[in-house]
C-alpha cells in the first residue's frame, strides 16, 4: 500500500497509467449513447459544413471547379456593395418581421395560455393555430397573389367601395408584401414557443402578485414578461434564422425586385458559381452564428428546458 | 460536388413541355426494352440523350423506337446545368441535344465530334440559315452566337470553328424560334410597333422582363437600340462599357417604376400577363400560347428592330463510335427525315429541314404555320388540343417573315461573368 503511493509520488504518470483504462471503461457506456447522435450530426451537419467551407476557396470557371485555396471569392463577395446592400435588406425584413411576429405571437400566446379556462379548449386552439401548416408553404405565400394583386380581392373590393379611384400597386411586389407574407408564414414559429414558457409559469406567482397590490400592467411587466423570456427567444431564433435565409418568399412577393441574400447564392448557383455561393454561405452562416450566439447572451433558454 | 447540382429552378420554356414527357420516357423506354426478348433486348442499340431542347419529348422517343428500334434515354436539364454536364461527365451521353450558345461553350472542352456530312442524308435539305447565317441570299447576318459560326470545324480533333462551311458539322439544327415582346392588345391601347415601346411612361409598373442574365440583357439590349440609347458593336458581346451602360440604364428604370416584376419562370410569365399585372414583357412562345388558352387576349407583337432567336441542336459525344455511332446518325438522319420537323412546326417551333417537314404536316398547318396565312380550319397542337380557330394568323407571320428579321442570337459573352455580377447589381438595386 505504502510502496504503492511512494510509487505514485516518485512517479505520478504511472497512477495515471494504472487508472486510464478504469474511468475509459466506466465513461464507455456514455461514449456510446453519445454516438448515433454525433454519427448523424457528424455526417449530415458538420461535414457538408466542412466542405461548404473548402468550396468557398475553390476556383471555377463556367463548368468546372478546380481545387485551390484561392481568397477571391471572400474578396468578390465583400468588396462589393451589392453584398452589402443585400445583407442591409435582408436585416431589415429580419427586423421588421421578427418584432411583428414577437407582438402578434406574444399576444395570441398570452390569450390561450391565461384568457381560455380549459385545457381542452387551448389545445383545441392551438390546433387551429396551425391549421394553416396542412397545406405547403408556397402555396400559403402564392394564395397571397390573388389576394393583393392589381386587380385583386383587395383592391377591387376598395374601388368598388369608392374608397381609392385606381387600384393600389403597393400591395403587391414590395417590401409590404414581402413582410406581410413572411409574418403570415413564421408567426407560429413564435406562438408555439412562448405559449409553452406561458403555460409553466406558476399561477401562484400571479396571485401572490394580486394579493401585494399589482395591478394587470405590473404583473404583466414583472412577472409574465420576464419568465416568457426564454420562450420569445427560441422564438426569435427560429424567426431570425427563416428570414435570414428565405429565397422564396422574398422572390415571389417582391416580383423578384428585392433581393435576399440567400436569393443571391441561388442565383450565383443557377449560373454554377458553386464556390462563390459557398463563399457566401459562409459569410451568411457566420453573421447568423452571431444573431444566435448574441440571443443566448440576452436570455438563458435552458431555463426552457 | 459537380455531381449533386441538379436543382428545381422552376419551370423554364425548356422544361416545361418536356420535364414530364422526359420522365415517362424513360419509363416508356425501360418498358419497351423488358418488352422485348431476351437477345433482342441485347442487341439493341439504346442512345442516351440529354439537353436543354424543347424537342426532348416522348413522342419522339417512342416515334423513334417505332421506326429504327432505337431506344431514345432522355434526361431534361436546365440550360447552365446542360453546359455543365456537357463537360464534366461527358461518358454519360451520346447525343447532346443543346442551344448553339451552349455549344460555344463546350465544343471547345472535346467532348462533342463532329459530323461527316456526307454521312448527313438530308444534309442540303437544311435551311442555309445554319449554313452560313442567311435564310435568303440577301438577309443580314445577325449579332451574337449565330448558328453557323459554331456550325463547322475544318477537320476532327479541332477545338476552333470554322470560318465557313465545310464538311464537318459540329451539330445538326433541330429547333429554333423568334422570340420578341408578348404584350395585352385589350390593355396597351396603342399599337406597339418597337422594342423601346416597353420603357413607355404609360405602361409605368406594367412592364417586365425576365431576370435570366444571359437572355434578360439581350433583350435589355434591344430595348437600349431601340431607345437609340447606345449603338452596340456585337449585342451578343459587349463591352464592360457597353454591360455598365445597359445596366446603368435597367437600374434607373427600375428605381423610377417602369417594372411590375420579374420573372424567371415560364409560370411566373403566364401568371404575370394573364392577371393584367403586366401589359407588356419579354416572353417565350409557348407562354403567349398558354395566356391565350385561358381565354385571355395575348400577342407576340413583331417589332421593326426585328427578333432576339434561340436556336439548339443535336451534338454527338466524342466516345462513339462503331455500331453507336453509326445508330447515331441513323437517328439523325431520321430525325431530319420529316416527321419530327413537322412535330415541332405545328408546336410553333421551326424545323431545320422544312422540306422534309412539309410532307408530314396537312397543306392548312403548313399554310397557318410557316406560310402566315389565315387557318381554313382549326389548328390543332400535336395532342389534338385545339391552338388556334379557323381565320387566325400567325403573329409576326410567315416562316421567312419571322426567321428573317432577327436581330441577335442567344449568345455567351467574353465579359459573362461581369455581365452577371452586373446583372445581380440591376436586381438588388
Amino acid at each position: 500500500m505504502t510502496a504503492a503511493i511512494d510509487d505514485a509520488i516518485a512517479n505520478p504518470a504511472a497512477l495515471k497509467r494504472t487508472r486510464r483504462p478504469s474511468r475509459f471503461l466506466a465513461a464507455l457506456p456514455s461514449y456510446i449513447q453519445a454516438t448515433p447522435l454525433a454519427l448523424i450530426l457528424g455526417a449530415f451537419l458538420l461535414a457538408p459544413v466542412l466542405m461548404i467551407a473548402a468550396v468557398s476557396f475553390w476556383d471555377y470557371d463556367f463548368a468546372r471547379l478546380y481545387p485551390d485555396f484561392i481568397l477571391t471569392n471572400y474578396a468578390e463577395t465583400l468588396g462589393s456593395w451589392v453584398t452589402w446592400r443585400t445583407y442591409l435588406n435582408t436585416l431589415k425584413y429580419a427586423v421588421i418581421v421578427w418584432a411583428l411576429t414577437l407582438f402578434i405571437g406574444f399576444w395570441v400566446a398570452y390569450y390561450l395560455a391565461f384568457h381560455i379556462r380549459t385545457a381542452t379548449m387551448q389545445m383545441v386552439l392551438f390546433l387551429v393555430c396551425t391549421v394553416p401548416f396542412l397545406t405547403s408553404n408556397i402555396i400559403r405565400m402564392i394564395s397571397w397573389i390573388p389576394v393583393l394583386g392589381r386587380n385583386g380581392l383587395v383592391n377591387t373590393t376598395l374601388i368598388e367601395l369608392g374608397i381609392v379611384p385606381a387600384p393600389i400597386t403597393w400591395l403587391l411586389y414590395s417590401d409590404f408584401a414581402v413582410v406581410l407574407a413572411m409574418v403570415h408564414l413564421y408567426t407560429l414559429f413564435m406562438v408555439t414557443p412562448i405559449f409553452n414558457t406561458l403555460m409553466r409559469i406558476d399561477r401562484s406567482l400571479v396571485e401572490a402578485a394580486r394579493d401585494a397590490g399589482a395591478n394587470g400592467w405590473q404583473i404583466l411587466c414583472n412577472i409574465i414578461l420576464p419568465l416568457a423570456k426564454p420562450g420569445m427567444a427560441i422564438g426569435t431564433i427560429f424567426v431570425v434564422t427563416l428570414v435570414m435565409a428565405d429565397f422564396t418568399t422574398v422572390q415571389v412577393m417582391s416580383g423578384g425586385q428585392s433581393a435576399s441574400v440567400a436569393l443571391m447564392m441561388r442565383n450565383q448557383m443557377s449560373l454554377l458559381q458553386y464556390p462563390a455561393a459557398a463563399a457566401n454561405a459562409v459569410v451568411l452562416l457566420v453573421v447568423v452564428l452571431f444573431m444566435v450566439a448574441g440571443i443566448l447572451r440576452v436570455v438563458d433558454i435552458r431555463k426552457e428546458l | 460536388m459537380t455531381k449533386t447540382t441538379k436543382r428545381n429552378a422552376g419551370i423554364s420554356r425548356r422544361s416545361l413541355l418536356k420535364t414530364g414527357a422526359a420522365a415517362a420516357g424513360l419509363a416508356a423506354g425501360s418498358g419497351l426494352v423488358t418488352g422485348f426478348p431476351m437477345i433482342w433486348a441485347q442487341t439493341a442499340i439504346t442512345l442516351r440523350q440529354f439537353g436543354t431542347g424543347v424537342s426532348n419529348l416522348n413522342d419522339i422517343a417512342a416515334k423513334c423506337k417505332e421506326d429504327l428500334g432505337i431506344t431514345l434515354e432522355m434526361t431534361a436539364t436546365d440550360s447552365d446545368a446542360a453546359a455543365q454536364r456537357a463537360v464534366t461527365q461527358a461518358d454519360s451521353y451520346d447525343i447532346a441535344d443543346i442551344e448553339y450558345w451552349i455549344l460555344k461553350k463546350v465544343f471547345p472542352a472535346g467532348v462533342i465530334q463532329p459530323m461527316d456530312i456526307s454521312k448527313l442524308k438530308y444534309y442540303d435539305k437544311i435551311v442555309p440559315l445554319f449554313k452560313n447565317g442567311k435564310l435568303t441570299p440577301d438577309s443580314v447576318i445577325a449579332q451574337g452566337t449565330a448558328p453557323h459560326t459554331v456550325g463547322f470545324v475544318e477537320k476532327p480533333g479541332d477545338t476552333t470553328f470554322a470560318a465557313a462551311e465545310t464538311g464537318w458539322f459540329t451539330m445538326v439544327p433541330t429547333i429554333y424560334n423568334a422570340d420578341t415582346l408578348g404584350i395585352r392588345p385589350d390593355l396597351v391601347g396603342r399599337d406597339i410597333t418597337t422594342w423601346a415601346d416597353i420603357m413607355d411612361p404609360a405602361f409605368k409598373g406594367k412592364a417586365s422582363i425576365l431576370n435570366i442574365p444571359s437572355i434578360g440583357i439581350m433583350d435589355a439590349a434591344m430595348i437600349m437600340e431601340a431607345m437609340g440609347n447606345i449603338k452596340y458593336a456585337d449585342k451578343g458581346n459587349m463591352t464592360t462599357e457597353e454591360i455598365d451602360k445597359t445596366i446603368d440604364f435597367l437600374i434607373k428604370a427600375k428605381q423610377d417604376g417602369q417594372f411590375r416584376a420579374f420573372w424567371k419562370s415560364f409560370d411566373e410569365s403566364v401568371n404575370l400577363m394573364s392577371s393584367g399585372e403586366v401589359v407588356i414583357q419579354s416572353m417565350w412562345s409557348p407562354a403567349v400560347a398558354a395566356v391565350r388558352a385561358k381565354g385571355i387576349a395575348c400577342k407576340y407583337q413583331p417589332l421593326k428592330e426585328g427578333y432576339r432567336s434561340w436556336g439548339g441542336g443535336l451534338g454527338l459525344a466524342a466516345h462513339l463510335s462503331g455500331a453507336q455511332l453509326d445508330a447515331a446518325y441513323e437517328y439523325i438522319n431520321w430525325y431530319t427525315s420529316g416527321w419530327v420537323g413537322g412535330y415541332l412546326n405545328r408546336q410553333g417551333y421551326y424545323s431545320a429541314a422544312m422540306d422534309t417537314a412539309k410532307e408530314y404536316m396537312s397543306a392548312d398547318e403548313w399554310g397557318y404555320w410557316i406560310e402566315g396565312k389565315p387557318a381554313e380550319g382549326e389548328i390543332k397542337a400535336p395532342d389534338g388540343k385545339v391552338m388556334e380557330k379557323p381565320g387566325a394568323v400567325r403573329d409576326g407571320g410567315s416562316f421567312l417573315e419571322r426567321m428573317g428579321h432577327v436581330a441577335c442570337w442567344n449568345s455567351v459573352m467574353d465579359e459573362d461573368r461581369y455581365m452577371v455580377r452586373r446583372w445581380n447589381e440591376f436586381i438588388a438595386s
